[in-house]
């Protein structure tokens, strides 16, 4: 039993690192943009979160864990913020290709992060290994009153965040005007241009806020789930791209990403908890969750429903003159 | 638009209209100077990180990519590798499919290559058992290219997701293999194969290392090169790039020219994954790839899918990865500060292309409002 309930918290400590990224993902394709740079962005959150943090608690000789926890993600936020625009400016008003766009932030991000990773542990000295402890234990803060329930028990806020972030999100693109709007921008920009609403604005602004929200899983990738330590293991990128994957997984809905998370968690750690697994088996285990994703994209294209699909205009740059 | 307080409606600040009429040597000047911007803020950046003044960062980046000889030959190996995988990636892109997935496609080529080396080849001569090699990992890349094009062709299967999942099928096959061949037991990684015998290894040719590396990519470029300009293949390619309903009114069957080019596009990106392994590295790992795959979609995207051009641009990646990665050697920082400076790098690039494209003209204060041309 404890195994069973180790396995769970496990898939949703993995599961919200993607739910974070996804939903991310989610916002921005709604606008009609295809960001492959969420990988990157997740880097260049988590690493401005981790360093924030860093410089705190090594400036200050009592650091205090809230005001730890409210440097990282004030600093997660304006780099993921930052990253986003890069990505806005060149793909929405300089009209670059997404997709090629988006593969070079995420070069970017990884070898920005990466090499700022690494000249920390570095200046961690001792065993080569940053570690901002005290942070960390503030995302890792579990609530009170939950003690007594088993899986909730170990959770951080985060989790919570997440899950209340992807409600909100569902009702803000089913029933707010601006979410509508939204959506008509993705599906076809020419007809909600000539509606009167301002396509580019739109695009802005779910690129930017869909950047931060991804950046949000790279910071608690490393605040959470790797306990406030940098490692240059390529982690963050395997699950950013996973990230990717659940979008599709979800059909571009932020309640089935809830849902989509779990269950890539759950797929990506049972091998963990599956007696018997040589080391090579475990490696076609982690599998899975792509397996998986291809099944859900070639059952979602067999069944042609308009609701399954993504943003008609999904990927192509829109230029009011050219249509 | 904006209505001033006179009332009167003036044509917005700034002005962005297509460039109708860009001669091709205009267009390549545009984009020289994105280039050259770009390298400005990464040498800009450098400086602020090592304080070294940004010519010398420039001469040591040179002394990095081609110091030695032996560097020169290493960076002419890795540029190598990134063409042959934009030679791959290129009719796919000309037909407009987004093939994602090289890095997939790289490494199932580099893990056929490694099995043949492993369990074949004894007693077998060099040349033959090259051939094997050769054909094996274009048989694997292809199919890793064949299945994403398959569901594309027959129920539109979104491919930039589906050939982008393919990658990570690809690695954990190869984290599979690694600890199935692992040697020694326990180092997690396969070691050099056949470090003793050399077999399967590329043999010295004309006296450089690497010198069939370059004969093999050199040729497919060349032969790539006539595929698309001249052949029906390519033509078909063409078409259905341009517009999917003109080669279908026209009688081309696009679901066979689509199969079709991907089992070409991953056979080629297979035989980077045969070059990786039996003409450089030896040895097989997840980082076979090492991001090659989509370092060439932006090589192959930005060059237009012209060979010479792509041959230029790998190029100015590869000296700029050398060249970072030996200022971070110098300076006690990791190789990852080359992944930042190409990211740099391309983002000016990139653009650029919109410079080529459009040209912005600023609205003149006292100039009466120009009448609005409909585009």
């Amino acid at each position: 039993m404890t195994q069973v309930i180790a396995l769970l918290q496990a898939s949703v400590v993995f599961g919200t690192v993607i739910l974070f990224g996804a939903m991310g993902e989610i916002l921005t394709e709604k606008s009609g943009q295809l960001n492959l740079g969420v990988p990157g962005i997740m880097y260049i959150s988590g690493i401005a979160g981790l360093a924030g943090a860093f410089f705190y608690e090594s400036a200050s000789a009592n650091p205090i864990a809230a005001v730890g926890l409210i440097i990282s993600l004030l600093c997660a936020i304006l780099a993921s913020l930052l990253a986003g625009l890069i990505y806005s400016f060149l793909t929405i008003s300089l009209r670059a290709n997404q997709n090629v766009t988006g593969l070079t932030l995420t070069i970017f991000g990884s070898g920005l992060a990466n090499l700022y990773g690494g000249i920390m542990n570095k200046m961690a000295g001792g065993v080569g290994q940053i570690s901002v402890r005290t942070t960390s234990s503030a995302y890792r803060e579990t609530f009170s009153f939950l003690d007594e329930v088993p899986l909730l028990s170990q959770l951080g806020f985060m989790v919570y965040a997440g899950v209340i972030l992807a409600l909100l999100m569902s009702y803000f693109y089913g029933k707010t005007r601006s979410g509508l709007n939204l959506r008509a921008v993705g599906e076809n920009p020419a007809t909600a241009d000539a509606a009167g609403i301002n396509v580019i604005k739109y695009k802005y602004y779910s690129a930017c806020l869909g950047a931060v929200i991804s950046g949000l899983g790279g910071l608690y990738y490393v605040m959470d789930y790797t306990a406030g330590t940098w490692s240059s293991d390529g982690g963050i990128e395997a699950l950013g791209w996973l990230a990717v994957a659940l979008v599709i997984f979800a059909r571009w809905k932020p309640v089935n990403a809830i849902w989509g998370s779990f269950l890539f968690g759950f797929l990506s750690r049972m091998y963990l908890y599956i007696p018997g697994l040589t080391r090579s088996t475990i490696e076609l285990f982690k599998m899975l969750p792509y397996l998986v994703t291809l099944l859900v994209l070639v059952i979602v294209s067999l069944k042609k429903s308009r609701l399954n699909e993504p943003p008609s205009a999904l990927g192509l740059s829109y230029f009011r003159e050219e249509r | 638009m904006k209505q001033d307080s006179s009332g009167i409606k003036r044509p917005p600040l700034i002005k962005i209209s297509e460039r109708g009429d860009i001669k091709k040597s205009g267009a390549w000047a545009v984009r020289l100077g994105g280039l050259l911007v770009g390298l400005f803020v990464c040498g800009l950046i450098i400086f602020a990180m090592v304080k070294l003044n940004p010519i010398k960062v420039y001469a040591a980046m040179w002394e990095g990519a081609f110091g030695t000889s032996r560097r020169s030959w290493v960076t002419v190996r890795d540029v190598m590798m990134l063409l042959c995988v934009g030679i791959g990636l290129a009719p796919a892109f000309k037909m407009r499919f987004w093939n994602i997935g090289a890095e997939g496609q790289i490494l199932v080529g580099g893990i056929a290559t490694a099995a043949v080396m492993l369990y074949a080849g004894q007693g077998m001569p060099t040349w033959a058992l090259l051939a094997i090699m050769f054909l094996v990992s274009a048989a694997a890349g292809a199919v890793w290219g064949l299945v994403p094009a398959f569901f594309k062709a027959r129920f539109r299967t979104n491919e930039t997701l589906f050939t982008l999942m393919m990658n990570y099928v690809a690695i954990q096959l190869t984290s599979y293999c690694v600890s199935l061949w692992e040697n020694p037991f326990g180092s997690n990684s396969v070691g050099i194969i056949n470090r003793a015998t050399k077999l399967g290894w590329f043999p010295q040719v004309l006296g450089g290392q690497y010198v069939l590396n370059v004969i093999i990519v050199l040729s497919l470029t060349v032969i790539m090169y006539l595929y698309l300009k001249y052949s029906k293949h390519g033509y078909e390619i063409a078409v259905v790039g341009e517009s999917e309903r003109t080669a279908q009114y026209i009688g081309i069957n696009v679901r066979r020219v689509t199969v079709r080019t991907m089992a070409l596009s991953g056979a080629i990106c297979g035989i980077a994954g045969f070059i990786a392994v039996s003409g450089a590295s030896h040895t097989i790992s997840t980082s076979t790839a090492g991001g090659r795959g989509f370092t060439a979609i932006i090589v192959a995207w930005l060059a237009k899918f012209n060979a010479f051009v792509m041959l230029l641009i790998s190029l100015l990646l590869v000296f700029l990865e050398k060249g970072a990665m030996q200022i971070a050697s110098q300076y006690d920082l990791n190789d990852y500060a080359s992944g930042m400076i190409k990211g740099v790098l391309l983002f000016f690039i990139l653009g650029s292309e919109f410079f080529v494209r459009y040209k912005i003209g600023i609205r003149k204060n006292k100039a009466p409002a120009e009448e609005e041309v409909p585009a």
